[in-house]
């Protein structure tokens, strides 16, 4: 079995709109645990589990945590709910199918960091994720796990569920914080970082739902057994958006270190119509564009570090050769012409001309300084970008750059 | 302290010092746009950025904290190329036409791309050309040359706690404009002009009127007169290559008759006559039990903001007009009469430190005959700039002359109207004179001097003892509008001026200024007010004379014809 399922071992089982069945099924069990712990000793237990964030960038946990914790005050927990990242649902399978399991790694994190107000960001087009959060939020108020006194243990921490309008940007830490406190989401400069001066400058958590969802298991089981699962770099399981030209589109849970090959032929059963592979994007727009021959890459943090980005969403986008990498490239960089909050001048600017540098490729029209020329700009909106959209959207054109060269010699034009 | 290196050269900086302030101290260029100095760090141009060893990224040298041991490289083969790059992709989205661009060889885009050798933009332009705002009679906003630096949101927002700009749109079709609509004239827009001279580039500019002032001066029917306001004497210099805050008052006038003007007059003289109906208000206003505290009437942007934001406490403005309109009423009157010239063939231009008087002389109000404006153009310190060199004069070396005759003499305390205090010092100096029939012992406020934004000071009036305030910005004229709404006004006088640091900082000053030559200006003035022989509004003697020949008493009839208005709600 390659599948190992620890967040995905309640979805179908359980009733996501019962509170009951939630708790039937271990449900809050490690909130009760938790309150019975020192808060730091909580923290403890996510250090030692080694968990890096499920947000994309990989980053781990317990720093975010320990900053929070040693700020006084009023503090801010955000759950990153916005799933803007194309080929990514796993953060809504989540919410739909499990989503107390959510919640109560926010509470925990609350009474861990002293935290009273969170937040669930919600992307815009999920109106029944929407909606489903708010019966949960409800059902656990009801029921003593989130509100005033929870537990009896004499703690407060409220979740409201908010929306963005369907920007991808908001998914971006600061982007999130102003578009909370009423603003249009635009980035801000850092540092200061979110854990010094969040929403309404006060220290706030910002974490992904998959890494929210993972905290109860940590909690329960301890960190060392969760430590056990994966790869020394990357710890636990992985829920993996698999899509594209697969036989078996879907959401698999498989621990780190398993095979991209694996996932796609073992779980995903292959290409349709038996067609062979002419590129994979790993996380989604703003991740690498890979070959063939670099499936047997594991899934593991470390490795993706080598691509700059956000691989670590967990999508998988199978590609067939009906495609050009150029109907690829133009699909992601169009999407980050309209996602650019327009904030800085590299990722405003940039996009549109790297659109026109593609289209002259697409158009035979391009030459060798015009491959300098994007190759170049590439490199720019990267390194100066103020945001990680600038800062990753170039991902897919220099990895294609890298693993797909000769297919830009093709269309230049000496 | 902490020590780190910039291009292999050893700096020790105290803690929490950026990167470019670390820079700068040493002598090391790097070059910005959005920054400013005095406003806050927004880091989103991105042309600052600089090279740290170890690190893939490139950062912003405004934004990063030096770090102890940080090794950084400011023009490194990567930084240089990512700044010309930044650069082209904005040249490829703006209107670059700059020899027909009121900011030629004063932009901070164009000295930019000669600084980083742009000669070639590998990036076609994506210009889409979106219409001019240019339907109010001082700004002019082109977007077709802005690039979205966000200064102008800032100091609109934070100096001047309006709000007038912000971004609109997303992505590549970001827009700043006015926020709910597109033109200044859809929202509360004071003119103050402070967007204008923080603006790099040619993107807000004041309307620019030289030329019916080049047709006026060419007209043989029209007798052409001008007036200079007091704070154009410390910056026209400037603006013509000078150190800020020389003193240029009688080149001033001497460029002025070589561009043709018939008589050269001085603001002075207003701002004196200003000083006894003003005074004159508030000593009536005191001792019948009047509407207290009495505001000054001086600043257009003021009035502006006033009328449109507190329209509750516009009792509290004194009727005076302006020295600006007080001399225009005048001329087209006392001085017509005096002269035996038909008031229709006298043509008034001021030179002003202001883009807001542009709004103010095109007021209904401002008009003694109810047809002709008393004041027909109001050219900036920088338009004037622009004439003097269209007609070649070389300023720096150009002889001075006297103003001229009537209203030639003129006091101290008119010329610190300048300066953020002034207007109540030059009060104060002649109304505890009046009201306390002694003579000051000290002619020096300095409490009401300075650049904080709020300004106290107690003086003892007919026995009793008063207090008065003075604010610059109106981020600090609302705090006192506030409490002059509540009731909760401890003062009996109140001075405000909408730009900082008082007219010296005007929105139609040389651009680059900041709080540094703000306070060389404001030195400059103060240095003008010592060195004049009278520094007492009530004891300029032409003013007498005045009331003698013509206006017979202060707040007399005459008075109240020519020299006081009445302001009115425009709330929005
Ligand atoms: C443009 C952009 C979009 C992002 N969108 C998301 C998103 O939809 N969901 C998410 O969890 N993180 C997103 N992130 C990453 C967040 O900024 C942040 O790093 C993450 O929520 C941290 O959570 P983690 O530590 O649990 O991964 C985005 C980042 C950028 C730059
Ligand atoms: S990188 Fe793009 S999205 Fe981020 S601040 Fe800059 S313009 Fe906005
Ligand atoms: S704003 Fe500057 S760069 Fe642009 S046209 Fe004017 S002078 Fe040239
Ligand atoms: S003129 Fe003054 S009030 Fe109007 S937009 Fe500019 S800064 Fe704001
Ligand atoms: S109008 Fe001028 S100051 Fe305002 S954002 Fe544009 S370029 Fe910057």
């Amino acid at each position: 079995m390659i599948q190992m399922k620890v967040i995905s071992k309640r979805f179908g089982q359980i009733n996501p709109l019962s509170i009951d069945s939630y708790i039937k099924a271990e449900g809050y069990e490690a909130l009760k645990k938790a309150v019975a712990m020192h808060p730091s000793k909580i923290i403890d237990e996510i250090e030692i589990s080694k968990i890096r964030g499920r947000g994309g960038a990989g980053f781990p946990a317990y720093i975010k945590l320990r900053a929070l914790s040693n700020e006084t005050g009023n503090k801010y927990i955000v759950c990153n709910a916005d799933e803007g990242e194309p080929g990514n649902f796993k953060d809504r399978m989540i919410m739909e199918n499990d989503p107390h399991a959510i919640l109560e790694g926010m509470v925990i994190m609350a009474y861990a960091t002293g935290s009273t107000q969170g937040y669930i960001y919600i992307r815009g087009e999920y109106q029944n994720a929407m909606n489903i959060f708010k019966k949960t939020i409800k059902a656990a108020e009801e029921c003593g796990y989130l509100g005033k006194n929870i537990l009896d243990k004499g703690f407060d921490f409220n979740v409201e569920v908010r929306s963005g309008a369907g920007s991808y940007v908001c998914g971006e830490e600061f982007s999130m914080i102003e578009s909370i406190e009423g603003k249009p989401g635009r980035s801000r400069t850092k540092p200061p970082f979110p854990t010094e001066k969040g929403i309404h400058n006060r220290p706030t958590l910002i974490n992904n739902v998959e890494t929210f969802a993972n905290f109860p298991h940590i909690v329960l089981n301890g960190g060392k057994k969760f430590a056990e699962i994966g790869t020394p770099s990357s710890t636990g399981t992985k829920l993996i958006s698999l899509s594209g030209n697969v036989k078996n589109k879907g959401l698999y849970e498989v621990p780190f270190g398993t095979s991209i090959r694996d996932v796609i032929f073992k779980l995903g059963k292959g290409l349709e119509n038996n067609r062979s592979i002419k590129m994979v994007q790993l996380g989604g727009a703003s991740g690498p564009i890979i070959p063939e021959y670099m499936l047997d890459m594991s899934i593991d943090f470390d490795r993706f570090e080598n691509f700059d980005s956000k691989t670590g969403t967990g999508a998988i986008i199978v590609i067939d050769d009906r495609f050009d990498i150029f109907d690829i490239l133009l699909i992601n960089m169009k999407f980050f012409v309209h996602q650019s909050c327009g904030k800085c001048t590299p990722c405003r600017e940039g996009h549109v001309q790297i659109v026109n540098l593609l289209n002259k490729f697409i158009s035979h029209r391009a030459t060798e300084k015009d491959l300098m020329s994007l190759e170049n700009l590439a490199y720019v909106i990267q390194q100066t970008s103020l945001c990680g959209l600038g800062q990753t959207s170039m991902t897919s054109i220099i990895s294609s750059l890298r693993y797909f060269r000769d297919d830009y010699f093709a269309k230049v034009r000496y | 302290m902490v020590n780190f290196k910039i291009n292999n050269i050893d700096i020790s900086v105290e803690e929490n010092t950026t990167i470019l302030q670390a820079a700068r101290k040493h002598h090391i260029d790097i070059p910005t746009l959005c920054n400013y100095p005095d406003l806050e760090i927004k880091s989103e141009c991105r042309v600052c950025v600089v090279e740290i060893n170890g690190e893939k990224k490139l950062f912003t040298s405004c934004s990063t904290i030096a770090k102890e041991g940080m090794i950084v490289n400011t023009n490194s083969p990567k930084v240089l190329n990512a700044r010309k790059t930044i650069l082209e992709l904005i040249l490829a989205n703006h209107d670059a036409v700059c020899a027909t661009c009121p900011k030629n060889l004063n932009c901070e885009l164009q000295t930019l791309a000669n600084k980083l050798g742009i000669d070639e933009n590998r990036f076609p332009t994506v210009l889409e050309v979106k219409p001019i705002d240019n339907k109010n009679p001082a700004l002019i906003r082109n977007i077709n040359r802005c690039i979205k630096c966000g200064r102008c949101i800032d100091v609109c927002k934070s100096i001047q706690s309006m709000n007038v700009l912000d971004v609109m749109g997303r992505g590549q079709n970001i827009e700043i404009t006015p926020a709910y609509g597109k033109f200044l004239t859809d929202e509360s827009c004071t003119y103050c002009g402070q967007c204008s001279s923080v603006c790099p580039v040619g993107a807000i500019i004041e309307k620019d009127d030289t030329d019916p002032v080049w047709e006026a001066l060419n007209n043989p029917n029209l007798h052409v007169i001008v007036q200079v306001a007091p704070a154009v004497r410390v910056s026209l210099g400037e603006e013509l290559g000078m150190e800020p805050g020389s003193i240029v008052t009688e080149k001033v006038v001497s460029a002025l008759k070589y561009l043709g003007f018939d008589a050269v007059y001085d603001t002075d003289f207003t701002a004196d006559l200003t000083i006894i109906e003003e005074g004159n208000e508030l000593i009536d206003r005191i001792t019948n039990g009047g509407v207290l505290p009495i505001m000054t009437s001086c600043c257009p942007g003021w009035i502006n903001y006033v009328e449109q934001k507190y329209p509750e406490i516009l009792d509290h403005i004194s009727s005076c007009k302006s020295p600006q309109q007080m001399f225009g009423a005048l001329a087209k009157s006392y001085y017509a009469e005096k002269m035996k010239l038909d008031p229709k063939n006298i043509f008034v231009v001021s030179i002003m430190p202001c883009t807001a008087k542009k709004y103010e002389a095109k007021r209904e109000e401002m008009r003694i005959d109810s047809v002709n404006p008393d004041v027909d153009v109001v050219l900036t310190t920088r338009e004037l700039g622009k004439m003097v060199r269209q007609m070649g004069i070389n300023f720096e070396s150009i002889e001075g002359s006297p103003f001229d005759k009537p209203f030639g003499i003129t006091t101290g305390a008119a010329a610190i109207f300048g300066a953020t205090g002034g207007v109540m010092e030059a009060a104060l100096r002649t109304v505890y004179e009046v009201v306390n029939k002694e003579e000051l012992k000290d002619i020096n406020f300095t409490m009401v001097r300075g650049t904080d934004g709020i300004k106290e000071a107690e003086v003892e009036l007919g026995g009793q003892k008063v207090k008065v305030a003075v604010a610059h910005t109106l981020a600090n004229a609302k705090i006192l509008s506030d409490q002059v709404k509540n009731g909760t006004s401890p003062y009996v006088f109140i001075e405000i001026m909408a730009c900082p640091g008082g007219c010296i900082g005007g929105g139609g000053q040389p651009y680059g200024t900041t709080a540094e030559i703000r306070q060389k200006r404001i030195d400059a003035i103060y240095k003008v007010d010592e060195n004049m022989t009278i520094r007492k509004s009530h004891e300029n003697p032409d003013i007498k004379a005045l009331y003698d020949d013509y206006l017979e008493k202060p707040l007399g009839h005459k008075s109240h014809q020519l020299l006081h208005t009445h302001y009115h709600s425009r709330k929005k």
